[in-house]
């Protein structure tokens, strides 16, 4: 059994099939990319991932556990997290409590703990912030602890959106479309860091990406959808090389 | 201007941020004790008044400021705890129980009405809770065996174990200030932890929360939850300063009086709901000061100006119609409510905190730090 | 069963008043996502313009209601223009606590200048009777009912067919987008202020024989239209009238039927009951944000 499997999972909104029997897995430590057009169904395969919504069918194991009934907010406590396309930061918070919020899923304190701030709080609340902070090097990001989301600049909230996501310490992060926004020089250091994540902190990346040279010089195998199906499955130069993805998508 | 150097996780941790707000609040904590002993009674009874006040504005902070939940019937957890310590102490239950029994029973009840608010947003939340507003006040009007109905129940002094605390006495102030620290707090401690986050996370991005592992029903109940038994513990203190309550006291118009108390102070921090209720509390006073001081200021400066005896006098009748109208309360209310929207959208408390800058920046201070963007309508049906 | 028949045409002529209502709220919310809980004192101040025109000034009946309509029309426009439009933007709760504070302060000037009691106007609707066999159907009850579904048409028929219509919704969409296209946002939301202030208007009026002109039947009527708007939920003119005219037969027949208290409490629980199983309201389309 492999680390992540998606198997024949479908999505059908009305007449519409967003996601047609797509099965797909990914092995640990692995950087897999899902590419396709607009509309192939690759932002509604992470959804589904996230449990935001329900498969039509099919069904999806995580380290041999099958998690395709398993309640959204319990997916970040089994270890996968996600970026979001469209930033969803809290926007009138600091950065600091938008990565905050992202260790929640390893808060152990009771209620009435935190309300009358018992010791244990204060330590826990001390080494969630020692976990945050590590991270805030990881992405160099010291400059923005304070500030208000509303405040900074596209491309900064895209690695918050990042640094989030590592915050909860997952086995698996989602990625969606890390680079779309991105000006050359951003792009090459996202590059770099989702390998870093790759090797420094051992998570495994599933991502969903346009920009084919990143997607060629990060991963190691790469998925492409259309309308929904699998188109081809392989290493980045086999794909790249199939026929009907450059019919599709790639343009010859 | 005081740069503040941190060192310290714990820095970002505690409550006080540095040491400057020690004193000052120590010197405001000390004035509010002193106060019984300083001022008259009237002003101490109003001083209860705005603690009670303060109260329900800090359980309507943590459900509608930190949760985004708006709630108009927060009249209705209040009447709950105030029914709740009238019928107990009917029967013979000491105030050390009822009160607690109170807190919790109103908590839960809140927590009921949390489990449909789950599917609510925005407007439509909003109506539901008016709606379990009238409901509650028509269970009250007839359920006559416990609430006695229309006709009201009479509360008597609350008994300290065995102490009576009358609610002119210093010592129900210092109880009333006690509950008000103890909720500040108690809300100042969940802002700075995980459920607190939470409960931020719920008003800005359910979907991130989602993927974040907040279990958005839970946290939505135990929001609905806690402002409840709070308002409920303001119910029982309200019970006992009014001595009497019957449905009435507890209608639409008291909610809106308690939503006012945020929107005047601002709806994002605990400041906002003292200043709010301080404002609130003194609209009564002001009112009064309108019947019957303003027309003769009008005239006497009327008068000094040059204008005819009798015209001045003529000028005194019109003011002083106008003040004592029948439906002047409820106008000024709207009047308040509408200005403060438009005007001061960060209520009293954004006004302090521009005066401070003003200050501390001084004399670099630029309006437009806190102008907000034009924003346009995008529907909120897809949040 | 003639009791029965009787109290359900009763209940009609209600709902239909709370339609009117309903139809307010719906129309301000179809194009600005805007509640209006100041609706029902809008319907109120209609009543006592059309006094104004036609008990104080002497007017004919037709007329004063001509006036009546335009006149408030002409208020929903200044109140847009002075209320609304600066906070269009803001959350959508400040809006409607600004709308609320709007009502109250309606209400309480209307009783300043107006006074507390109930006012009485002459209108050919106020005494006749239709019988229909057994059944005796007040004149008063019945032009709003006639009304109501002629209103109902009209507006339907100018949201969906119409290009104005078409800007409306767009303009509740996404504003931005709105503008990007052309469209003149700032004078379609003047005009379906004072469109949805002209059908408050034709409200009053029409309900003035019923209930007597006074101040606090905005509050009691506006109140009891809300469940009528989340029943047919809140995009759907149809719905506004389907939703006014169930509120309306349940209060009449739990009036009649069930014990006292009741009548009141019975909109409020039916309310509460839809928000659960389908919060969208029977007509309105169930959404979810696509991220």
């Amino acid at each position: 059994m492999s680390f992540f499997t998606v198997d024949g999972i479908s999505l059908q909104f009305g007449g519409l099939k967003a996601v047609d029997a797509v099965s797909f897995s990914v092995e640990k430590g692995e950087i897999f990319t899902i590419i396709g057009p607009n509309g192939a169904g690759k932002t509604s395969i992470f959804n589904l991932i996230s449990r935001l919504y329900n498969p039509t069918s099919g069904k999806l194991f995580f380290e041999g556990r099958d998690i395709t009934d398993v309640p959204p907010h319990q997916i970040a406590k089994l270890g996968i997290a996600r970026t979001f396309q469209n930033i969803e930061l809290f926007e009138n918070a600091t950065m600091l409590a938008n990565l905050l919020v992202g260790r929640h899923c390893h808060a152990t304190t009771q209620m009435w703990q935190e309300m009358l701030f018992l010791p244990s709080v204060r330590r826990a609340e001390r080494d969630h912030r020692r976990k945050v902070e590590e991270v805030i090097e990881f992405l160099d990001l010291q400059a923005y602890r304070d500030k208000l989301i509303a405040g900074l600049p596209y491309g900064v909230r895209k690695v918050i959106e990042v640094a989030r996501a590592l915050c909860s310490e997952p086995k698996l992060i989602l990625l969606d479309e890390p680079s779309s926004g991105l000006n050359v020089e951003e792009t090459d250091d996202m590059s770099f860091w989702i390998r870093d994540i790759r090797s420094e902190l051992g998570i495994t990346v599933l991502m969903v990406e346009h920009d084919m040279t990143l997607v060629n010089r990060v991963s190691d195998r790469v998925l492409a959808l259309n309308y929904g199906k699998v188109l081809a499955s392989g290493t980045p130069s086999e794909v790249q090389a199939h026929p009907d993805v450059i019919a599709a998508y790639l343009g010859a | 201007m005081r740069f503040v150097f941190k060192t310290d996780y714990d820095q970002d941790i505690r409550i006080l941020k540095h040491s400057g707000y020690w004193w000052s609040y120590g010197v405001l904590l000390a004035a509010l004790i002193a106060a019984p002993f300083l001022l008259e009674s009237y002003l101490q009874s109003q001083l209860v008044f705005v603690f009670i006040y303060a109260i329900v504005g800090v359980a309507l902070m943590i459900l509608t400021g930190f949760t985004g939940q708006a709630s108009l019937g927060h009249a209705a957890f209040l009447a709950i705890g105030a029914y709740t310590a009238g019928f107990l102490q009917s029967l013979g239950v000491p105030f050390i129980v009822y009160f607690p029994v109170a807190a919790v029973l109103t908590g839960l009840v809140g927590a009921l009405v949390g489990f449909p608010a789950l599917r609510l947003q925005g407007i439509y939340l909003v109506i539901a809770t008016i709606a379990f507003a009238f409901i509650v006040e028509e269970i009250l009007a007839r359920w006559e065996s416990v609430t006695h109905g229309n006709e009201g129940m009479r509360v008597r002094a609350l008994d300290l174990v065995g102490m009576p605390v009358p609610r002119d006495s210093s010592a129900f102030y210092f109880l009333c200030l006690l509950v008000l620290v103890g909720a500040i707090l108690l809300a100042l401690n969940l802002l700075r932890s995980p459920t607190g986050r939470a409960f931020v996370a719920i008003r800005d991005s359910e979907t991130a929360g989602k993927s974040m592992g907040i279990d958005l029903a839970a946290y939505k109940v135990k929001s609905f939850a806690i402002s409840a038994a709070i308002t409920g513990m303001a119910g029982v203190l309200f019970a006992h300063k009014m001595t009497f309550i019957s449905p009435e006291m507890f209608t639409l118009l008291l909610s809106i009086e308690f939503i006012m108390v945020i929107i005047i102070g601002g709806a994002f921090g605990v400041h906002g709901a003292i200043l709010g209720a301080i404002f609130m509390v003194m609209v009564d006073p002001f009112l009064t000061a309108l019947k019957d001081d303003v027309p003769v200021l009008a005239a006497s400066i009327a008068s000094s100006f040059g204008m005819a005896e009798d015209a001045a006098k003529q000028l005194q009748e019109k003011f002083s119609k106008i003040g004592s109208a029948a439906g002047l309360k409820g106008a000024i209310y709207g009047l308040i409510i509408m200005m403060f929207i438009l005007f001061e959208p960060y209520g009293l408390y954004g006004r302090w905190l521009k005066v401070k800058l003003f200050f501390q920046l001084f004399p670099l201070y630029k309006r437009a730090t806190f102008k907000r963007q034009k924003t346009y309508v995008k529907s909120e049906r897809n949040r | 069963m003639l009791d029965f028949i009787q109290q359900l045409v009763s209940g009609i002529a209600l709902g239909c008043v709370y339609g009117l209502i309903a139809l307010g709220f719906v129309l301000i919310y179809k194009a600005t996502e805007v509640v209006n809980f100041a609706q029902g004192d809008l319907m109120m101040l209609g009543g006592f313009f059309v006094f104004t025109f036609i008990g104080l000034m002497g007017l004919d009946y037709w007329l004063g209601f001509l006036f009546a309509v335009c006149g408030m029309a002409v208020f929903g426009m200044a109140t847009e223009r002075i209320l609304v439009r600066p906070i269009l933007g803001y959350p959508q709760f400040s809006i409607v606590m600004a709308t609320i504070g709007l009502g109250y302060f309606l209400r309480s000037i209307a009783g300043m200048i107006w006074g507390t009691d109930d006012l009485r106007i002459e209108t050919p609707f106020s005494d006749g009777v239709l019988k229909v066999g057994d059944l005796v159907l007040a004149h008063d009850k019945l032009s709003v009912i006639v009304a109501t579904v002629i209103l109902c048409i009209v507006l339907y028929a100018f949201f969906n067919y119409t290009r104005m219509g078409t800007a409306m919704r767009a303009t509740s969409e996404n504003m931005l987008a709105a503008y990007y296209m052309g469209i003149p946002v700032k004078r379609v939301v003047s005009l379906i202020w004072a469109i949805s202030a002209a059908v408050a208007a034709c409200a009053g009026v029409l309900l003035a024989p019923i209930t007597f002109i006074h101040s606090n039947v905005g509050l009691v009527l506006g109140l009891k239209a809300f469940p009528a708007a989340v029943l047919g939920g809140f995009g759907s003119i149809p719905g506004a009238l389907v939703g006014g005219l169930i509120i309306g037969v349940i209060e009449s027949l739990a009036g009649f039927y069930l014990p006292q208290g009741w009548k009141d409490v019975a909109p409020y629980i039916v309310l509460l009951v839809m928000l659960v199983v389908r919060p969208h309201g029977l007509f309105g389309p169930s959404m979810r944000k696509k991220v």
